[in-house]
């Protein structure tokens, strides 16, 4: 009833912002954010304005996440609703403004999670692409690719058993949990594949050592951004990730900025 | 009465929509506007006649209702995630009442539906190109009666039973004007201009709700027992 051409808003048209937008996307178990974070700890050190932003870390749905997927209230449409929720979230209180205030942008999981994932577990994708419409395409978004078979080995190796949700059990695929998470897991890696042509995400292979991954990642990042537009205008005296710097330090790094 | 349902764009996932057997019907309206003295009278009625009824209403899910109100309070929500925590709450009570409901066969009397959700938003600015498709897998009602009533009768209803205006139904969010009067006046008129460009958009029937309500009773009553046929049991 309703003409398709008036339906999705596409920010993909819009203006350029100031800032820049980079994700990490991948199964759990892929190192993704190990790789963000390697990432953003090498921006901040070298001085840039540089922001990070996790997927479901929004307080305003911390409280209905929990309660829906401990008592399984969660249907697919609303366990995609509710992440939706999240996102929008942050992606206007944080994300958006971070972007307008010229900040580099680094999210671990971006919209293309709930295109994999809730695709996997049956809801429309025209209706997700629809529901995520107010969203930027990333300027550069990693794909960190893992077999099914390693990511369960992964996980298995340090807790036992995937859980309730990542293994897709309320989708009734199997009543093995590990034979619903090969099944459900390769849905979703089948769907980040085709995110991959569709998008351009950039695969990485995430089997390979962290060193060689993180060493692709900063060619990429050099390559698609001109990290010299970005330097941060807020001295760091103390720096959360390492505990406070010595003053020392501090002048080290100004002299080193320049080398990427 | 027809066998089956279809939702307004895409199915639900995990819902074979053709054996939904159920009657929807859906009261719309503002706050003020009688909607829930006709629910009650009509689902006492239904079920004399030897109906099932399942009630439903916004906020009542048991996922999101406490994090909605809690929301409300406290200021965070911006027309967005306002929209959509409703459409989380919307859709839960979709799949999880409303579908079982009518599967069973039972009549789905529903105390406002997305119409209500899309005008509050539209009224905020939110864009319909965006709205529309958010609520798109929302089963198609059988009927949808909106309760018309005018601004003045909506706001002497609501200080007679509530002795104050609410917040929200008064727009005052949206900065209109300093006085609550004024504001909730301003609000009602931009409410109804905007459920006004649903009617044809959704084949809303517009009921008029300034007329007491016993005559509106009986008018609904009319246009339900079209809509059910010969299928009562008395």
């Amino acid at each position: 009833m309703i003409e398709p051409a008036l339906r999705t808003e596409s920010p993909r048209t819009e203006s350029p912002l100031p800032g820049r937008l980079i994700a990490v996307e991948g199964v759990d178990g892929s190192g993704k954010s190990t790789q963000i974070d390697l990432l953003y700890k090498w921006l901040r050190s070298h001085g840039r304005k540089v922001f990070f932003s996790e997927w479901n870390s929004s307080e305003l749905v911390v409280e209905a996440t929990r309660k829906g997927k401990r008592r399984m209230l969660l249907t697919p449409t609303t366990f995609s609703l509710i992440h939706a929720t999240d996102f929008a979230d942050r992606y206007e209180r944080q994300i958006l403004p971070m972007l307008k205030a010229g900040y580099i942008v680094l999210c671990d999981r971006y919209i293309f999670t709930s295109f994999a994932r809730d695709r996997a577990r049956g809801c429309n994708t025209e209706w997700l692409r629809e529901v995520y419409g107010f969203a930027r395409v990333p300027d550069v978004t990693f794909y960190f690719h893992l077999p099914v078979e390693m990511a369960l080995d992964r996980l298995t190796r340090s807790r036992q058993q995937p859980n309730w949700f990542e293994a897709g059990m309320d989708l009734g695929l199997s009543i093995d949990i590990m034979e619903s998470f090969r099944m459900f897991q390769g849905r979703v890696t089948d769907n980040y594949m085709q995110l991959v042509e569709e998008y351009g995400l950039v695969k990485l292979d995430a089997t390979a050592p962290i060193t060689e991954q993180q060493r692709r990642v900063r060619e990429d990042i050099v390559r698609a951004i001109d990290l010299e537009q970005f330097p941060s205008r807020i001295e760091h005296v103390v720096h959360a990730d390492y505990g406070a710097a010595p003053a020392v330090f501090e002048e080290d790094w100004r002299d080193a900025e320049g080398e990427w | 009465m027809v066998i089956g349902k279809r939702s307004y764009q895409h199915g639900l996932p995990g819902v074979d929509l053709e054996e939904l057997a159920g009657t929807l019907i859906v009261i719309e309206g503002p706050d003020g506007s009688g909607r829930s003295s006709q629910i009650w009278l009509l689902s006492r009625w239904l079920e004399e006649r030897g109906f099932a009824v399942e009630q439903m209403g916004l906020k009542r899910s048991k996922l999101v209702a406490n994090e909605l109100e809690q929301a409300k309070q406290g200021n965070v929500l911006s027309p967005r995630t306002m929209a959509l925590f409703y459409a989380t709450d919307f859709y839960d009570q979709l799949e999880n009442r409303i579908v079982p409901a009518l599967r069973a066969g039972m009549v789905v009397l529903a105390d406002r539906y997305i119409y209500t959700l899309l005008v509050r938003d539209m009224v905020r600015g939110a864009r319909i190109e965006w709205l529309e498709p958010l609520y798109s897998m929302a089963i198609i009602p059988d009927a949808v009666f909106l309760l018309d009533t005018s601004p003045q009768n909506i706001l002497e209803r609501t200080l007679g039973s509530r002795g104050n205006l609410d917040y929200w139904e008064s727009g005052m969010d949206l900065g209109i004007a300093r006085e609550w009067y004024d504001s909730f006046m301003e609000y009602q008129r931009r409410t109804r201009e905007k459920f006004g460009e649903l009617v044809a958009r959704y084949e809303l029937q517009p009921v008029d709700g300034n007329r007491s309500i016993g005559e509106i009773h009986e008018d609904l009553k009319t246009r339900i027992v079209d809509l059910l046929g010969a299928s009562t049991a008395v």
